[in-house]
């Protein structure tokens, strides 16, 4: 039992820290600020989920495993909070981000009247 | 619609409604069981501490006006878990998407901006949907007007996915008729 739990554990913190060394190659290699949070986010949801369950099946049934899972539920509602404040922060400081395609100003089903260009406030176009 | 800039600016302190006593006792409840998760000594003193406690931090955060349909949104106690499950499995795939285009050596991005609508009818419910795409990799929310969300896709199929609607559903069908 101990043996299965172990290897269930070394599996998931292996997965987990390839997933937190690839967020960090992708934080490197991505071009602008707003392509480098989507690598991020990949350390913070998988990345530290696996890391986290891997450190449960260490823990055993216990109220160790409990608080680890509570953890888990931190990150789920903070890291969204910390990622949006800083993808807005970035947008009020004119950092403009490279684009493929800015479909901001297209027509949401239902929309009567879109705003001019329907561009957020201190966007610059581009 | 009830969304973000319609909620009522002043309520009475002394509106003491059942619903109100209700998310008060289910609060209450919730961080008990919280408190006792993390003490582990469950001694006839410390018990008593955690209660006290407890009684304070719901007499405060009522007194705040915190505890309502946005602070305290006990509907979604029981849809929680499903709900959660689904977004695991979303989050594991997209993280699954953005790790190969991060590890493609030709880096397959095409980072595009668009805006979404959120159907959602309560505040819980568009926070829950704004944060899940912020929670899902490869997207995020970068402001909410009224109902319309601005969100920025690290690729093009990023963008579609969200401008179809899927996850815009499932939150909705989370909430419910709360």
């Amino acid at each position: 039992m101990e043996v299965i739990a172990d290897a269930i554990s070394w599996i998931l913190i292996a997965l987990g820290s390839f997933f937190l060394v690839s967020g960090a190659i992708g934080l490197i290699r991505m071009p602008d600020v707003y392509t480098r949070m989507h690598a991020a986010s990949v350390i913070d949801t998988l990345g530290a989920m696996l890391l986290i369950l891997g450190f449960v099946f260490q823990a055993g049934f216990s109220l160790l495993a409990l608080k680890l899972l509570f953890v888990i539920a931190l990150l789920f509602f903070f890291g969204p909070v910390a990622s949006h404040a800083m993808a807005q922060a970035a947008l009020h400081a004119e950092i403009e981000p490279l684009l493929a395609e800015d479909r901001r100003g297209r027509k949401v089903p239902g929309d009567d009247e879109p705003e001019p260009g329907g561009q957020p406030e201190g966007v610059p176009s581009t | 619609m009830a969304l973000v800039y319609d909620m009522p600016r002043r309520k009475r302190f002394d509106n003491k409604t059942r619903e109100q006593q209700m998310r008060s006792l289910v609060l209450a409840v919730a961080l008990f069981l919280f408190w006792l998760a993390l003490s582990g000594h469950y001694t006839p003193f410390l018990l008593t501490i955690g209660v006290l406690c407890v009684a304070l931090t719901v007499f405060v955060a009522s007194r705040m006006l915190i505890v309502d349909d946005e602070g305290q949104p006990m509907e979604l106690l029981l849809a929680a878990p499903a709900y959660w499950a689904w977004l695991y499995v979303e989050i594991a795939k997209s993280a699954v998407t953005v790790t190969r285009i991060i590890l493609d050596p030709r880096l397959p991005i095409s980072p595009t901006f668009t805006r979404v609508r959120a159907s959602q009818k309560t505040t819980a419910g568009l926070a829950t949907y704004a944060n899940s795409i912020t929670l899902t990799p490869g997207t995020i929310t970068t402001g909410v007007s009224g109902d319309i969300l601005t969100v920025h896709a690290i690729i093009r199929e990023g963008a579609d996915d969200l401008e179809a609607g899927g996850m815009d559903r499932r939150v909705r069908q989370f909430e419910g008729d709360a």
